[in-house]
């Protein structure tokens, strides 16, 4: 299988920040990658050099076998790019802004029309409303319209979803589902944990540097240290009690319970939530228990991010 | 600030509170009380209605019909006092960018009122407790966002008002830094605070006291997550969450 992106060893400073640290990785013709990592970890500035909005200090990088330096005009074509934030025009109606993508580059929409209809359907019967005056979901609906109506390789999405509530979500990541399905490449930057799990890879990215790529789901097998969730009905308190634990390595809250991670490498996990029971039982937590659980990825991003030299200032 | 009846009643009294534009009625008859010291999550879909219900809690925006006491007063008559009473920190409210972070504590500290002696002591004790104390004299816009944030809700909290309304407060921000400005709400919360809080975070919503979802502009779920994960017989509040708002009819196409 050939490389829809490769880029290798490239890194990328503004003033005294260095956005990107001498990343490297491959995304394959087909594949649906994850790029996960908080504002500010450089998947911004890693997208424009995808779609040749800027260019790298050094290293190198290609899309559809194509250099992001020499070829830029040839790859512009190529690519659909959804940058964060709203990058429509505000003041067109939502027919018009889609009209303006395709004649820029220089197709109409009806050549366009079988792969965004889909999507261009929920929205199309208000095609005649300005753009600025479309809800949160509507304005993201048009802005994948727009990037696809060229009927790209490719498709570049920086953060689609922040902002937008859990069922908008989940069913533009059902939109993603159905272009991977018809053979597009796609590459997405998000902050929310729960959507890396709809990725063929992620990488995860913070500080400029990856931490680590792989499937989503074998993430949480690398987590080095003894994992555990406790639970109990005062969890603010259990969290500081939690601290005072000679052997603790870390601890968060986790929606309804609490994530312990503990300091000794080859200790029975098992053995581990007895100890904690007792201690979390002597100091006033009576009906606390715990269990030994499997990492997930939101478990191992925190122990890389915590491990990770830290960020340089942006 | 400012004497009250917010003392004997709760801190947010809301009856069937509705605002209409046109003849689109985008909060519909709600009616809910926060307690004083609460975490009450505000939860719905995009287009449910949340930014206006806050907005005419926060006194931006008359109701059109219904009542709703924030901190004991009117809404609609006593808005100076609301404001007076209240921290209100938004997604988009951002410090000013080119002024350091002292120089952003002094101004806002001076806008509400306080004292130079106040705004030094407040600002130290801040300071210390989100270890700024060596970024004081640093621009807001150099500081990474979860630090930005952090500081945000603080100096939402520097006239040390009674109830802080927290707009999607952690949007984009990092796994780490998110559980960090949980611990800062909870401590809000413990010393009293009522926080007011907006998620699209659903394990945030497991953090708070009770939560509230909206959909199509009525409150169509509210009690603690526990009760709400029974009473739908799902284990998330993500589930209660997709379950009742995957039943919205206006949201999208309004």
């Amino acid at each position: 299988m050939s490389n829809a992106v490769e880029v290798r060893a490239v890194s990328k400073s503004f003033e005294k920040v260095k956005a990107l640290d001498d990343i490297s990785f491959d995304v394959a013709d087909g594949e649906l990658f994850g790029l996960v990592g908080p504002d500010g970890a450089g998947k911004t500035t890693l997208f424009r050099i995808l779609t040749t909005l800027f260019t790298p200090d050094s290293g190198t990088a290609s899309v559809c076998g194509l250099d992001v330096v020499k070829d830029l005009w040839a790859i512009r074509s190529r690519v659909g790019y959804m940058p964060g934030g709203f990058a429509l025009y505000p003041d067109l109606s939502v027919a018009e802004n889609l009209e303006f993508f395709a004649a820029v580059f220089g197709t109409t929409v009806e050549q366009g029309y079988e792969l965004i209809a889909p999507i261009y359907k929920q929205i199309e019967p208000f095609r005649d409303r300005r753009a600025d005056a479309l809800s949160g979901g509507m304005k993201q609906k048009l802005a994948l319209s727009c990037a696809l109506v060229h009927r790209p390789d490719i498709l570049f999405l920086d953060e689609p979803t922040t902002g937008v509530d859990a069922v908008s979500r989940r069913e533009f990541w059902d939109q993603l589902g159905n272009l991977k399905a018809s053979g597009l490449t796609i590459v997405v930057s998000t902050p929310y944990m729960d959507e890396a799990l709809r990725c063929d890879r992620v990488a995860l990215i913070h500080g400029g540097r990856i931490l680590e790529i792989d499937p989503p789901r074998t993430v949480g097998s690398r987590y080095p240290l003894p994992l555990l969730s406790v639970q109990g009905s005062d969890r603010f308190g259990l969290l500081g009690t939690l601290r005072e634990f000679p052997q603790m390595h870390s601890v968060y809250l986790f929606g309804d319970e609490l994530h312990y991670t503990d300091k000794r490498k080859d200790a029975s996990a098992t053995e581990i939530a007895r100890e904690l029971e007792a201690f979390l039982a002597e100091r006033g937590q009576p009906d606390a228990t715990a269990a030994p659980i499997t990492a997930g990825i939101e478990d191992s991003f925190m122990e890389l991010m915590g491990t990770a030299p830290a960020p340089i200032a942006a | 600030m400012t004497t009250s009846g917010s003392e004997v009643g709760p801190a947010i009294d809301a009856r069937d509170l509705t605002r209409r534009f046109g003849s689109f009625v985008a909060v519909d008859h709600i009616t809910f009380e926060v307690q004083g010291g609460e975490v009450f999550g505000f939860l719905g879909a995009n287009g449910a209605g949340k930014t206006t219900a806050m907005k005419m809690l926060v006194g931006l925006l008359a109701p059109s019909e219904g009542v709703a006491h924030v901190a004991g007063f009117d809404v609609r008559s006593q808005r100076e006092q609301i404001r007076r009473n209240i921290g209100y920190m938004s997604q988009r409210f951002s410090l000013y960018a080119d002024l350091s972070v002292r120089e952003n504590v002094r101004l806002y500290g001076g806008i509400y009122g306080l004292t130079s002696q106040q705004i030094a002591e407040r600002t130290k004790s801040m300071l210390d407790r989100l270890g700024l104390s060596a970024n004081a004299d640093d621009l807001v816009g150099k500081l990474p966002l979860g630090w930005k944030q952090k500081l945000a809700f603080s100096v939402a909290l520097l006239h040390e008002p009674k109830i802080v309304f927290l707009d999607e407060p952690t949007g984009g921000v990092d796994p780490i830094t998110r559980r960090q400005f949980w611990e800062l709400i909870y401590g809000a919360a413990a010393g009293g605070t009522t926080v007011f809080v907006t998620t699209h975070y659903m394990d945030e919503a497991e953090y708070c006291d009770r939560i509230s979802i909206m959909v199509d502009g009525r409150i169509a779920a509210l009690g603690t997550p526990g009760e709400l994960k029974e009473q739908f017989k799902v284990d998330s509040v993500d589930e209660v969450f997709v379950r009742l708002a995957r039943g919205a009819t206006k949201g999208e196409a309004a």
